[in-house]
């Protein structure tokens, strides 16, 4: 089972439309998906028409007085099911901090989960907190959306700094320039330059098109309504640069 | 799975039904069905309340494998030909859970439908799929077949079973379905005159005790006349090597009962048989003794510790080959005008056994039986020692199978209970004397096979002395099981195994 998180220190930069997209590609290329809806917004579990409800709240599944698999929903698409959010995942750094060994809390969380699932995506709120940090050291793959703008890319080298102070298990970080805006030179030129500089960023670019706002008008991935748009087609590029290095 | 009352599911009542806490919308078009259902022979399947299901429609041909507690396994595949073992699946977790369930045995068609399928989702206030709805119109091929029957299969959406469990009660208490009585594999099968479960290698008969012993002791020989013949065309086709195996122990059964029970039956019946049966099971030898060696292959072949796996090699091949030549014999006999005379005269005779004006019931003669065979076993054993020459082990095997066939025989007139404990005992004595004997017989046979192949220029040197290394496998496992005899011995004859058999034998005339 490999854990794939959509994480980024900033907000508003596409995570969740991220994770719910490539989730979603993955399930229709016969992988068994699990989604986990971290941020206590919910807007992924909205995205799938799964009420934002967890039995107990964030801390019984982080304490484990509940299994993760109970609180588990599936969705419309065959082999993608979605552990929804909950208001209560507010509190999610006072809880793993009342826990111990927090940061390695999420990652012996999912351990149970490898029989039944090949691909954990984790759609994490944005900052840089205890759950982050526990995100990080279970995650496989960082894929991190980048508004391709100097001070986003900043945010980029603090958080591989951060990472490469790790001990032992250390994620990929794989970004990728997100919500380019066609009309704004600067993006253009950032989201041309940084692939060709940069290993860690992705070749795969994603627009900022109102079809992918459209997600929650529809309540579905932009890969489920519009599987022929450009906004699919590139999130279809993304995974298969995912998947080509290794996921 | 709900069937609609009249024998037909409609949308409308379904949607009438669920209305207005839940709505329904239908998922894609109607599409036609073909299905197979698969399992061995002996039901191993269904009997661990599996169902294999060949699926096959336009752009679709997988395999279903589902529990009777909801798993479900799929693997698409097309060009299988059945019967076939499970490896002729494409690799995966379906392959690896159907080779655990069908073991040695192959697959084999057991019942085949048409449907029209419809997909239906159940939805709630955020349109949301909470449930599917499967509405399968089922049509059994077939002269005799029974009228189609239309079927609704709920299955719930995980996360969601509190709300598919509303959704049944309210099909069937507001919209009038009715619980399905059968699977749809059952209702397959009731049309092609079959029914699930309908073979097994046991003896499975109800006896009484007060019925005459000649009644009884036919009904046992005519059970064993008909799984002896049902085996006989997977034996002649090989399907798998099983069919040979029940064939055999029906042979096997045939006789001993002959020869512990055949007094009862009419004069002269027992001469008469004793002699073709032996001959019918002598001629099953060969190849089933070559199927012990190949079906055990893999396991000695990756015990090896001085030579390798492919040294053996040349070992397997001459297997095979004698195998095939044993096999030609073997069915040439079973198409014989002397096994089919044979077969059609022991009907004949076991069909006119009338019931004598007197003479013993049933359970008069099961107890005395009993009671002789299980002082048989318990004296001779008893004098066994560690000096003892491996002869007298194999006599007493004998005698445990034989005690061991008429328990089989005799098992509806006896305390379940009690009837399980002894025969368990017994079959821990059996299974260290089967072992004993196997490796005699075993090592036996590798001298032989090795004196055939230096014979051939072909074999290197190095096959032969990896077969050495076997019959040194051999030689230890069979040590270990004549050290074991004592102690299963002493469980056998322990005084609470014999007070079960004191009560299974009670008013036994000595």
């Amino acid at each position: 089972m490999k854990i794939l998180a959509s994480y980024n220190i900033k907000g508003g930069v596409g995570k969740t439309a991220t994770a719910v997209n490539i989730a979603h590609l993955a399930a229709r290329d016969g992988r068994r998906v699990l989604l986990w809806d971290l941020d206590p917004q919910a807007a992924a579990s909205f995205l799938l028409r799964v009420r934002p409800r967890v039995k107990g709240g964030g801390a019984a599944l982080i304490k484990g007085s509940r299994d993760l698999d109970a609180a588990i929903k599936g969705t419309d698409f065959e082999r993608l099911d979605l552990l929804p959010a909950d208001f209560t995942y507010r509190n999610l750094d006072l809880i793993l901090d009342a826990t111990k060994k927090p940061t390695q809390r999420l990652a012996r969380l999912l351990r149970p989960l490898a029989a039944e699932y090949d691909l954990v995506v984790l759609d994490c709120p944005p900052g840089i907190s205890l759950l982050s940090e526990s995100v990080l050291h279970a995650a496989d793959v960082l894929l991190v959306p980048l508004i391709p703008t100097t001070l986003s890319v900043r945010t980029l080298d603090q958080l591989s700094e951060f990472i490469s102070g790790f001990n032992g298990h250390r994620p990929k970080v794989l970004a990728f320039c997100s919500m380019i805006d066609r009309r704004k030179r600067l993006h253009l030129e950032i989201a041309e330059r940084l692939p060709t500089e940069r290993p860690d960023v992705a070749r795969t670019v994603i627009p900022a098109l109102s079809l992918i706002e459209r997600m929650s008008v529809e309540r579905a991935p932009v890969t489920a309504f519009a599987p022929r748009s450009t906004a699919a087609r590139q999130y279809a590029a993304l995974w298969a640069e995912l998947a080509q290095r290794g996921l | 799975m709900l069937t609609g009352e009249d024998g037909r599911s409609s949308v409308d009542v379904v949607r009438a039904g669920l209305a207005p806490r839940f709505s329904l919308a239908l998922s894609g078009r109607s599409r036609t069905l073909r299905q197979t259902w698969l399992d061995t022979f002996d039901w191993r399947l269904y009997q661990a309340r599996f169902t294999l299901e060949h699926r096959t429609a336009s752009g679709l041909s997988d395999y279903l494998l589902s529990s009777g507690n909801g798993e479900q396994l799929t693997v698409s595949a097309r060009s299988v030909r059945w019967p076939g073992m499970a490896g002729a699946l494409p690799p995966g977790p379906l392959r690896d859970r159907l080779a655990g369930l069908a073991w040695v045995r192959a697959l084999l068609p057991v019942a085949r439908a048409t449907s029209t399928v419809r997909q239906l989702r159940v939805l709630n206030d955020d349109l949301k799929t909470i449930a599917l709805l499967t509405v399968n119109q089922l049509a059994v091929p077939g002269p005799g077949a029974a009228p189609p029957q239309a079927r609704l299969l709920v299955t719930a959406i995980r996360g969601y079973q509190a709300q598919t469990g509303w959704i049944i009660r309210a099909l069937t208490e507001t919209a009038g379905l009715v619980p399905a009585t059968c699977s749809a594999l059952e209702t397959a099968l009731a049309a092609a005159g079959r029914r699930p479960g309908d073979y097994t290698g046991k003896v499975d008969l109800q006896l009484t005790a007060a019925m005459p012993a000649r009644r009884a002791v036919t009904e046992v020989l005519l059970q064993l006349a008909d799984t002896l013949q049902a085996n006989v065309p997977g034996t002649i086709r090989d399907t798998d090597t099983e069919f040979l195996h029940d064939l055999r122990v029906a042979v096997r059964r045939t006789r001993s009962a002959l020869k512990l029970c055949g007094d009862a039956l009419t004069a002269g019946t027992q001469q008469r048989y004793a002699g073709e049966f032996k001959w019918l099971g002598d001629i099953t030898t060969p190849v089933r003794d070559l199927d012990v060696y190949l079906l055990g292959y893999d396991q000695s072949a990756d015990g090896l510790l001085a030579a390798t796996a492919a040294e053996l090699a040349p070992f397997h091949a001459h297997l095979c080959r004698q195998r095939e030549t044993e096999r030609a014999a073997l069915v040439r006999a079973l198409r014989s005008r002397r096994f089919a005379g044979l077969m059609a005269a022991w009907r004949r005779d076991l069909g006119s056994q009338a019931a004598p004006r007197r003479g013993p019931a049933a359970g008069q003669l099961a107890a005395g039986r009993i009671h002789r065979a299980y002082r048989r076993v318990l004296g001779p054993g008893s004098r066994i020692g560690p000096g003892s020459p491996p002869e007298s082990l194999h006599d007493l095997r004998k005698r445990c199978k034989e005690l061991r066939y008429l328990l089989e025989f005799f098992a509806s007139l006896h305390d379940p209970a009690i009837h399980r404990q002894a025969v368990r005992d017994l079959k821990g004595l059996q299974d260290c004397l089967g072992e004993y004997q196997d490796c005699q017989v075993q090592l036996h046979e590798l001298r032989m096979f090795a004196g055939q192949m230096r014979t051939d220029r072909r074999v290197p040197a190095t096959a032969l002395l990896a077969m050495g290394e076997l019959a040194g496998q051999l030689g230890q496992r069979e040590t270990e099981a004549r050290s074991e005899f004592a102690g299963r011995f002493a469980d056998f004859a322990s005084a609470a195994n014999q007070q079960r058999f004191q009560a299974l034998t009670a008013g036994a005339r000595a």
